[in-house]
């Protein structure tokens, strides 16, 4: 079971997480590879902390990502991929949306916003890419698609052929804006 | 073979279209709400929500016995609704194959308790499947639906929240033809549950389990894959999975069905290897039968019984036990507490005027369970109770029972539409009745939201999108018994105060109908968000009256020195419900 490759993706709840984990699993079935996903729906979708576990390889057993194996994080936003560092394993890649939303103590004025994470980040796992996400995806046509930008950014560090990307989206995006998320695709993954 | 991603819940509503299901109900709830909603999209299939779970298991019920195969859906709270049912269906038994899916949540991930649904397929003596991933759920489903036939009994399928809301590969295949037809037959001495008949179908009962017991010895969903002969798991769902990730050497007895047990197969299992566990999520539920068959058998004294168990846990647990070493320090966990971030009511969010008047109205409030339970939380700190649907008007009935009269008017229940009309309409008739003094306020957004936004009786529309008679909330609440309904809008805040001051004052029962669509309806006809507002900081004070509503669109940005600042409304998040402009006494807001 070394050949397990294993994503976990974390964020805000309504960030899109859930699409672009659907996308990343798409696109490893039509690789040819066994493809198992988990995450949580409900209470922690309003606005909550979200984290969604993609394995894929020959033979993938368990739907979560053993704590401490991650081998890549898909931080789409700040706080939350610092919070999940600890699922990752020593010299994994982290690539992180440059956005920060507020949690409820920080917008009440009790807390502050943790200071300098892209530098806290890097220095404990020095492969990290930060993007700016919101930007590509106003540059691709709509501020909705920082998902798909980002997972552009992604899929550079994954061994799948583009052409499957490229089908991936076709399937799991609704048509009416699969050309804005192409386009925030081939932002993403041209960085 | 057409193989697809499924999700469990989507290879369920899979399952149940190959089965040749003809009949689908159920009741949203987090993890089970999608079975319903991918079924759905079968034509062939008569899918609907019913208004609670006793009813869809009840509309199912009607329909196998009519010979057509029937599914009712729902989480595992809801089994507790329709648990008069189905011990009943238990004793009269199926025409067509009936399968009721319940979905647990270890964790309790999106639910106020973890009650572990196993124990029931033992109290109702009903066969349970429990599948590990997408495939066994479509494979199951099809399966239950035999066994449902074959064995005279109502057959539940057990899901977790990790099963459900999972995804792996399933091969997809065609909806079984050459099912009887459905038909009117008079079979009183299995279907009229009277003492006489019920009398002679126990003993059936009783006989049914014994041979399930003997039939799951020979089912190859329950299977022994012999490795190590020193240690040998026995498991079952998604368990199985973390047992191969972290004890991949160890023999594994794989049971689909989790009650009966197939002791036969225990038996061999357990003499085939040197140290026999059972790893299991919550109860110790097929722990506690091995042992009561005098086999040596551990488990819960190294595996939790609160929570979920994950490939890190598992881990662990089995470190206590001394099979594996202990798990590698994980990357230090980050040394500052970093701030939590819980989930919120949403920006524009309909329920916030009310628990803000609520809050300032140093209300009690018997809460209820929906999006607004989150209602208790801070700066908002309006809900001090919520045990189950419906409990809110009926624990307002009984808690100013005993409370003094300057007390008695501080009571208000709140609950949402779909949970009022779930099992709220019996708790109002009986404040109505026994004319208790307090004030149930309904918040009626016209959707079950916190589900993912499913239509209702009150919604104006069906599972299938086709327009339906809507009930009308406060002819309901008269009905009943109810002299005082009033209706406001909870955007408005001297309007929404001043009707809640005058209810509350009032000793006699009373219901106040909030009447704001949930801000996540995407049909403009329903629900349009207004235009963005934002503050403008010349005339921001910085006084901090709008932070109290809790949104999560108004932002607190204190001045570089950290002693005052002023606060800012992000246009991205922004509903323009206009809420806190009417807190503003400094017209910052606009």
């Amino acid at each position: 079971m070394n050949d397990i490759t294993n994503i976990l993706l974390v964020g805000v709840g309504g960030q899109g997480i859930l699409l672009a984990s659907e996308i990343l699993a798409e696109a490893f079935m039509l690789a040819g590879f066994d493809v198992k996903k988990s995450e949580i729906h409900g209470m922690s979708q309003r606005g909550g902390s979200v984290v969604s576990h993609v394995r894929f390889g020959h033979e993938v057993p368990s739907p979560t990502v053993p704590e401490g194996e991650g081998d890549i994080l898909f931080g789409f936003e700040l706080l939350e991929t610092y919070r999940y560092l600890s699922l990752l394993r020593p010299g994994a890649k982290v690539v992180a949306n440059d956005y920060r939303i507020a949690p409820p103590s920080v917008l009440l004025g009790q807390n502050s916003y943790p200071e300098d994470l892209p530098a806290r980040i890097r220095k404990r796992f020095p492969d990290f890419l930060l993007v700016d996400g919101i930007a590509l995806a106003q540059e691709a046509g709509d501020v909705r698609a920082a998902n798909t930008a980002l997972l552009g950014a992604v899929s550079r560090r994954l061994q799948i052929d583009a052409e499957i990307w490229q089908q991936a989206l076709t399937n799991m995006v609704p048509a009416k804006v699969l050309a804005i998320n192409r386009k925030a695709f081939a932002l993403g993954s041209a960085l | 073979m057409t193989k697809s991603i499924l999700s469990g819940n989507e290879a369920i509503a899979r399952g149940a279209f190959e089965a040749g299901v003809l009949v689908a109900s159920a009741y949203p709830g987090t993890p089970s709400t999608e079975i319903l909603e991918n079924i759905v999209r079968y034509p062939e299939i008569d899918a609907s929500w019913a208004p609670n779970e006793k009813v869809a298991l009840e509309v199912a019920i009607g329909a196998s016995f009519g010979g057509g195969r029937a599914i009712a859906c729902m989480k595992h709270v809801g089994v507790n609704v329709a648990a008069d049912p189905l011990f009943t269906l238990s004793y009269t038994g199926v025409r067509g194959g009936l399968v009721l899916v319940v979905a647990d949540d270890p964790e309790m991930h999106s639910s106020q308790n973890e009650q572990d649904s196993r124990n029931y397929a033992k109290f109702a003596k009903l066969p349970m499947l429990e599948p590990a991933d997408s495939r066994e759920c479509k494979d199951f489903t099809r399966l239950a639906f035999e066994l449902s036939e074959q064995f005279d009994t109502p057959v539940m399928l057990r899901s977790c929240t990790r099963i459900s809301h999972g995804k792996s590969i399933v091969e997809l295949g065609e909806r079984v033809t050459g099912l009887p037809a459905p038909k009117l037959v008079k079979d009183a001495a299995k279907l009229v549950m009277l003492p006489g008949n019920a009398r002679v179908r126990h003993p059936l009962v009783e006989q049914r389990i014994t041979d399930l017991t003997a039939h799951g010895a020979t089912l190859d969903i329950n299977r022994m894959e012999m490795r190590s002969a020193k240690v040998g798991v026995i498991c079952a769902g998604v368990v199985y999975h973390y047992v191969r990730e972290v004890l991949p050497e160890a023999s594994v007895l794989k049971l689909g069905m989790v009650y009966p047990l197939p002791h036969a197969l225990i038996r061999e299992f357990a003499a085939r290897v040197e140290r026999l566990l059972v790893i299991e999520e919550l109860d110790p539920f097929i722990e506690e039968q091995v042992r009561a068959m005098g086999i040596a058998v551990s488990g819960k004294e190294f595996v939790p019984l609160c929570g979920e168990l994950s490939p890190g846990r598992l881990r662990a647990a089995l470190a206590r036990a001394g099979l594996v070493t202990a798990p590698p320090p994980a990357e230090a966990p980050a040394a500052e507490p970093l701030p939590p971030r819980p989930p919120n009511m949403c920006p524009g969010c309909p329920h916030r005027g009310l628990f803000y008047t609520l809050n300032r109205l140093n209300a009690y409030v018997t809460g209820d369970i929906g999006c607004y339970t989150l209602g208790f939380m801070p700066p908002l700190n309006a809900m001090d109770t919520c045990v189950c649907m419906g409990a809110a008007i009926s624990n307002a009935s009984g808690i100013v029972r005993v409370l003094p009269p300057e007390e008695q008017r501080r009571v208000v229940g709140v609950i949402g539409d779909s949970t009022f009309l779930h099992t709220g309409v019996n708790s109002l008739m009986e404040m109505a009745y026994n004319k208790v003094p307090t004030t149930i306020v309904i918040l009626d957004n016209r959707i079950t939201a916190m589900t993912g936004r499913q239509e209702n009786p009150t919604s104006g529309f069906t599972l299938k999108g086709e327009e339906a008679p809507q009930v009308d909330l406060a002819d309901l609440c008269r009905v009943l018994g109810v002299k005082h309904v009033r209706t406001v809008d909870p955007n408005d805040l001297t309007a929404t105060r001043k009707v809640m001051e005058e209810e509350m004052a009032r000793p006699e029962p009373s219901v106040v109908i909030t009447n704001r669509p949930c801000c996540l309806i995407k049909d403009p006809a329903r629900f349009t968000p207004g235009p963005p507002l934002s503050i403008d900081p010349a005339a921001c004070t910085g006084c901090k009256a709008c932070l109290r509503l809790g949104c999560p669109a108004i932002e607190w940005l204190p001045d570089p020195d950290g002693k005052k600042g002023k606060a800012r409304i992000d246009s991205l998040l922004c509903n323009g419900c206009t809420v806190c402009r009417q807190l503003c006494k400094f017209d910052a807001i606009n």
